[in-house]
């Protein structure tokens, strides 16, 4: 099994806050990997910084290893603009560009020097035909990218993150904010994404996490308590504080 | 037991309510009194010549042009100098600077520079930029003898509006919602990349309020420009920047302290001319800023 | 055309890698460029108080520390020039107390009013009256003083000379009216409601809870307010140019003329006090004082702010 991201002894700290732990996973190739826990468990902190969007949290502070494909992403020498563009992301509340459609999508591609307006078109239609949001858009793209429904503009900003071509897609409880139909459009996508990419999920929803997963990993207080096959997982699992979650005693 | 002291409790409560509506309202009615003071006095004279003419000894012949044109270019070449560098540091300390003390050196010294009096400024405006200006020009054998020009006026406002600049623009800055920023950062932008392509361009209509204010404020300032060479008595439209000058404000400041009644009437009219410019061009912006806004989608 | 994870090894074309460059060479240059133009706000506040500095250590090698200081008369342009600064700060002290009599019971009351009492509608038309009021250049407010409050101040006191400090005060009075207003409304709309929910459950009425509770909760404020009125009021020009006089007497009467600190700056700007003389420099060592009071005013107000709010960004 190939791993896309080594994870070994990570500990995370902002200014006196230990947010993570001795955290040590590995996420498999073209698999879906849930991340659930509790409020304040430091599953989002820990997915911020498999793109390094931890630099941006006051007082950070990092020991430990993580390896994207084997190079370690927090090297002197490592271009962290490109881990950020092998990796993608999609957050919790769709935060489209205020620009149109056309131009959230190539917003990335833009900014890393792609200038043809073919090419651009290209990568534009593909990447929202990817995220099943063009036959919807196909006539305004012009349009401002804010008339979009909720779940449409998660799905915006899941193209304007493909339009990367990203190896990984990071999905931080990309559902929360929205409505069942919508949160069930993009489960189905994502369902149909994990054939190309691998995708690391959080969420607070056990019952999404029993739906799309292959992975299940469960993390308390900034410690990961249990990991497994997801199906295992919630039939079996081993830890009692991974049974009392799971079945509501508490979170 | 109650019944009595609560009636007079309610009475003094509804008195109150009224004084305070009345006194409140004092102030619409301060604004009235000295508007229309100013308007019932000078309104007649704001005539087509008035507009276009000379100042003059005789105050029926009296015009406001060369103070228009110069209030205009002291507005103008402010705003060219200081807009670069207001901006500049205002996005500097939001966007790009990392070391703490540095950044709250740069902060204290702007709050402080914005509470200090216009004619601080001047004095400032008169001890440097014209001393220098007088050296320059005498080392350069030009033939002007004097550092009271127009330049001066112009880099002495660009430093008053500097601290006005910086802090609307923090503010407009800060109105950005972090999570556009954060999409630009996990898209790969770079923060260059963010700060041009996201952050200035969400925050630019907020940044108009800086201009705005600036505007209004150097066209109505007196003291520092007269300090660093505004004069009463100009003839002539300025031609270039070292010459003398002259804005609206001083304008009518000497009119006011000529004894003839008849100049108190010329400098009503300047003080309606004075307002309307500063409405115009306040209002310009204003409207450019709102459309902007809209255009946010 | 699938899009497909794109490899990034060895694979990347030279037009992608040029672009690479450029973007890191523009992360480079940019926070340079950005810093070197915010220098220039150092330098200025710097050069900005090292010229005050120089030019009042040249005064004060022509006139004595104790006679600025102590002595009773200001008469720079006198065959015996004296340069005691008492009557200017008399005259400063006189027209901005007269300012305050005004501007502290309109704004404070206007404040409350917006504040506590006020419809919505009502508030949002008040607003802009008062920042057009603010935005007035000074010497409107200045002309206004000689035209029209003078000779009323003559009507019902005929022995007020034609310049006074009373017609300054008055105009000078309405002038900060809005910002004893803004800074307190602010005060007073930040106090938490529970406590006025908690007034009204003791029965009390709106006048005793606004009297008894919200106002002292924004008492910081409020102060930090006056504070900032009194400091601009302390370096405003104009008015006292047009209307206050240019007598430095040392008299406490506000129907006689007066001189301020700043109107004897204003008065050598147009005078025929020629550079390089001595009443020449005084305006440093009066404008130098000047930013000095101001300043400190400035941040006592601001300390108050911060002490009320929490916020460390005033």
């Amino acid at each position: 099994m190939d791993y896309v991201y080594e994870i070994g002894n990570l500990n995370l700290r902002y200014y006196q806050i230990q947010a993570l732990r001795q955290v040590s996973l590995n996420i498999g190739k073209n698999q879906v990997t849930a991340l659930i826990g509790p409020s304040g468990c430091g599953k989002t902190s820990l997915l911020r910084t498999l793109n390094r969007l931890s630099d941006f949290i006051p007082g950070i502070h990092i020991e430990g290893l993580i390896k994207l494909n084997g190079e370690d992403i927090f090297a002197d020498k490592t271009d962290v603009i490109d881990i950020r563009r092998r990796v993608g992301m999609v957050f919790q509340k769709p935060n489209p560009f205020p620009m149109s459609i056309f131009d959230n999508v190539a917003y990335g591609p833009r900014c890393h020097g792609i200038k043809n307006k073919k090419m651009l078109n290209d990568i534009v239609v593909e990447s929202l035909r990817r995220a099943a949001l063009y036959d919807e858009v196909k006539d305004r793209l012009n349009r401002s990218a804010l008339e979009l429904s909720g779940g449409q503009q998660q799905r915006l900003c899941i193209a304007r993150a493909l339009a990367m071509k990203p190896e990984v897609l990071l999905m931080d409880e990309p559902t929360s904010a929205l409505d069942p139909i919508a949160t069930a459009k993009i489960e189905e996508l994502i369902k149909e994404l994990k054939k190309d990419y691998t995708i690391v999920i959080v969420t607070h929803s056990m019952q999404q996490a029993a739906r799309i997963s292959d992975i299940t990993a469960f993390f308390l207080m900034g410690e990961l308590i249990e990991v497994g096959p997801t199906k295992e997982f919630f039939a079996t699992p081993s830890d009692p504080r991974t049974e009392n979650y799971i079945t509501g005693r508490f979170g | 037991m109650y019944s009595k002291r609560s009636r007079q409790r309610i009475i003094v409560n509804n008195m109150v309510s009224v004084i305070m509506f009345v006194l409140s309202m004092s102030s619409i009615v301060i604004l009235a009194v000295i508007i229309g003071s100013i308007f019932s006095q000078g309104l007649s004279r704001v005539t087509w010549d008035f507009l276009t003419g000379f100042p003059s000894r005789k105050p029926d012949e009296s015009g406001i042009l060369p103070a228009l044109v110069g209030s205009l270019i002291v507005v103008g070449g402010a705003l060219l100098m200081a807009l670069p560098i207001g901006l500049a540091t205002a996005f500097y300390l939001q966007e790009f600077a990392h070391k703490r003390v540095f950044v709250e050196t740069i902060q204290t010294l702007i709050y402080n520079l914005a509470g200090v009096p216009s004619i601080v400024y001047g004095i400032f405006g008169s001890a440097f930029f014209v001393a220098t200006l007088k050296v320059i020009f005498e080392n350069l054998h030009m033939t002007i003898t004097t550092g009271r020009v127009l330049l001066a006026g112009i880099l002495t406002m660009s430093i008053l509006i500097l601290p006005i600049i910086v802090v609307t623009t923090q503010e407009a800055i800060k109105t950005v919602p972090r999570n556009l920023k954060e999409a630009s950062y996990a898209l790969g932008a770079s923060r260059v990349q963010t700060t041009g392509k996201i952050t200035a361009r969400f925050a630019f209509p907020n940044i108009l309020t800086g201009l705005i204010l600036s505007i209004a404020r150097i066209l109505g300032e007196t003291a520092p420009l007269l300090l660093v060479g505004a004069a009463g008595f100009i003839t002539f439209l300025p031609t270039n920047l070292f010459g003398s000058f002259t804005v609206l404000p001083v304008q009518i400041y000497s009119w006011i302290m000529r004894p003839q009644e008849a100049f108190q009437t010329t400098a009503a009219a300047g003080i309606i001319v004075l307002l309307l410019t500063q409405l115009l061009l306040s209002g310009i912006a204003i409207i450019l800023r709102a459309v902007l806004q809209k255009r946010r989608y | 055309m699938k899009i497909l994870p794109k490899k990034s090894n060895g694979s990347e074309s030279s037009a992608s890698q040029k672009h690479r460059l450029a973007v890191s060479r523009l992360e480079t240059l940019v926070p340079i460029l950005l810093i070197a133009l915010a220098t220039i706000v150092i330098m200025i506040s710097i050069g900005l108080v090292l010229s005050l500095i120089f030019n009042t250590y040249r005064f004060f090698s022509l006139v004595s520390l104790l006679e600025f200081f102590t002595s009773k008369e200001w008469t720079p342009l006198f065959a015996t020039p004296r340069y005691g600064v008492y009557p200017l700060v008399v005259g400063t002290i006189l027209v901005v107390a007269g300012a305050l009599t005004i501007a502290v019971p309109i704004g404070l009351v206007t404040a409350i009013f917006l504040s506590e009492y006020a419809p919505s509608w009502l508030a949002k038309t008040l607003k802009p009256i008062l920042e057009i009021l603010s935005g007035i250049p000074t010497i409107v407010y200045g002309f206004f003083a000689i035209r029209v409050i003078t000779p009323f101040i003559q009507a019902l006191i005929p022995e007020t000379q034609f310049y006074n400090a009373a017609s300054a005060s008055i105009a000078m009075g309405f002038m900060i009216v809005p910002i004893v207003t803004s800074l307190s409304q602010d005060a007073l709309t930040s106090v938490p409601e529970q406590l006025r929910t908690g007034g009204y459950a003791l029965g009390l009425t709106k006048w005793e809870v606004t009297k008894g509770i919200v106002f002292p909760s924004a008492r910081s404020g409020v102060s930090a307010a006056i504070i900032l009125a009194v400091s601009r009021a302390i370096g405003e020009t104009m008015i006292v140019a047009i209307a206050a006089g240019s007598q430095p007497s040392a008299s406490w009467n506000p129907f006689e003329s007066v001189m301020t600190l700043t109107g004897y700056i204003a008065l050598v700007s147009q005078s025929d006090a020629p550079e390089g003389t001595t009443a020449y420099y005084a305006l440093y060592a009066v404008g130098l004082l000047l930013f000095l009071i101001t300043l400190t005013l400035n941040l006592i107000g601001r300390r108050f702010i911060r002490r009320k709010t929490g916020n460390v960004n005033v």
